[in-house]
């Protein structure tokens, strides 16, 4: 089970609280996670990466135990805490806009 | 009894305000969609209940709700808007090119037969059309792909199609602007497009009287008369009486024919709206007085509109998008400002009064009369 932490916006449009709990197959991955939190809530679609093209929207960061892994490739394996769920990945709005 | 329903979408939610057919006393409900620009929101006139949203933000994208209680609940549909073979490029504002990337939807049209067809103008601009209630968008593409389409430049809110018009007495005819492109029209309900800006002056394009390029703000039409068209241009008041093929100015007496909405009587097609601003430089209106301007002979002849609207130190603007009528009898005329008040008139536009106020920035007025 992968644990994820949500922005505000985005817990309000899935109807949902602060962190998510997702089953995610295969390896952890910023792919697979979006993939899996997706298909749980489906309005979060395109939300968090474009819906066409799959790419990260640019405000959009990914945080686990005070790291920035927002640059890791899609496919590339987040750490084994997050993997394992002992810690979560944290999905920030980047600090922007009035 | 009959009752009004006026939809405001803006910088910071959308709100759903309504009265019963007096228009006195207003209830507010909202923010719906909190922290999230609304840029429009739209009912079917077929099924005033099913409202239509356009949701968005610089995080998190394009969000497409929609509701089919007259906005008390909202469900979220399809927001994937794809654009259809080669994407191409269009010029961007250092006249270098630029690839065709979507931001928002701009605005919602609704068809006038069916509350599951909706089209949506957007932002790079290119028309999206619906037929299963907006869980998915098919692109018109012949708009976006129309020969001058690499020459279309953003206008300073960007490359944005702001304005659709359904003929009422043929639906496959459709007028759309773009900002800054121009109008076009469909004779065969968007498959293909010819532009309609022969008669406009547009001096700050290389090319004043160009057959596209000039930032036209918005068009209007009465429904009895969809061959008679207003037009409020970047500067100039516009009126077409062939569909578009070609343009005569009307801003006659105006104080200055710079604005953004521009709005038809509903009972009345020679009565129209605009709201004088002061320059393309300063969005506000002229001596910080609102004044609402009402032709009533279709142009050229206006008079300032000011019962009940701020005559001193008012420095709002009013959006393109943010100006409606309903269909009681008198005729009620709506507005909205960037400094979140919205006005109503419930006499054609010799009265007004302030139904809400302290909104975020309002983008879109709606108003619908509900049985």
């Amino acid at each position: 089970m992968i644990r994820v932490i949500l922005p505000y916006h985005l817990r309000t449009l899935a109807g949902t609280g602060r962190e998510v709990q997702l089953d995610v197959a295969g390896p952890a991955t910023q792919r697979s996670i979006l993939d899996a939190l997706e298909a749980a809530y489906p309005p979060l679609r395109g939300a968090v990466r474009d819906p066409v093209t799959g790419k990260r929207r640019d405000l959009m960061r990914f945080f686990a135990q005070g790291k920035d892994y927002t640059l890791l490739g899609p496919d590339d394996p987040l750490p084994d805490a997050v993997a394992s769920g002992a810690e979560p990945l944290q999905i920030v709005g980047a600090i922007a806009g009035g | 009894m009959t009752g009004v329903r006026v939809l405001v979408g803006t910088r910071k939610g959308g709100f759903v305000l309504t009265s019963d057919g007096k228009r006195k006393n207003w209830k507010v409900d909202g923010p719906h969609f909190g922290g999230w620009e609304i840029y429009h929101m739209k009912g079917s006139p077929v099924d005033p209940n099913r409202i239509y949203a356009s949701q968005s933000n610089s995080w998190f994208g394009q969000i497409m709700p929609r509701s089919d209680d007259g906005g008390k609940t909202w469900e979220t549909v399809g927001n994937e808007f794809a654009y259809e073979g080669s994407v191409g490029t269009h010029l961007w504002y250092d006249d270098t090119q630029h690839p065709w990337e979507f931001a928002r939807v701009w605005h919602l049209e609704p068809s006038l037969s069916d509350p599951d067809t909706v089209y949506a103008g957007v932002e790079d601009a290119a028309m999206f059309k619906t037929t299963d209630g907006g869980k998915t968008w098919q692109e018109l593409s012949g708009l976006r792909l129309h020969p001058s389409g690499p020459t279309w430049q953003p206008g300073a809110g960007g490359l944005g199609l702001h304005t659709i018009l359904i003929d009422p007495t043929n639906e496959q005819r459709m007028y759309v602007a773009i900002s800054a492109a121009g109008a076009f029209r469909t004779e065969d309900g968007g498959t293909t497009w010819q532009p309609i800006n022969q008669g406009l002056h547009s001096d700050f394009i290389p090319d004043p009287n160009a057959e596209t390029g000039h930032c036209v703000h918005r068009i209007a039409m009465h429904p009895s008369r969809p061959n008679v068209l207003f037009m409020q241009k970047h500067w100039d008041v516009m009126r077409s009486d062939d569909s578009g093929t070609s343009w005569h100015e009307v801003s006659g007496n105006l104080p200055t024919d710079f604005g953004f909405p521009i709005a038809v009587h509903a009972h009345e097609p020679e009565t129209v709206y605009v709201v004088p601003i002061k320059s393309d430089s300063e969005h506000y209106p002229p001596e910080g007085k609102l004044r609402v301007y009402r032709s009533r002979g279709g142009g050229n002849e206006w008079e300032a509109l000011t019962n009940g609207l701020p005559q001193s130190d008012c420095y709002v603007n009013i959006l393109r998008e943010a100006m409606s009528v309903d269909t009681l009898d008198d005729c009620g005329v709506y507005f909205g400002t960037t400094g979140g008040q919205v006005y109503a008139s419930t006499d054609g536009g010799d009265h007004w009064e302030a139904i809400v106020r302290d909104l975020p920035a309002v983008l879109s007025v709606e108003a619908q009369v509900l049985p």
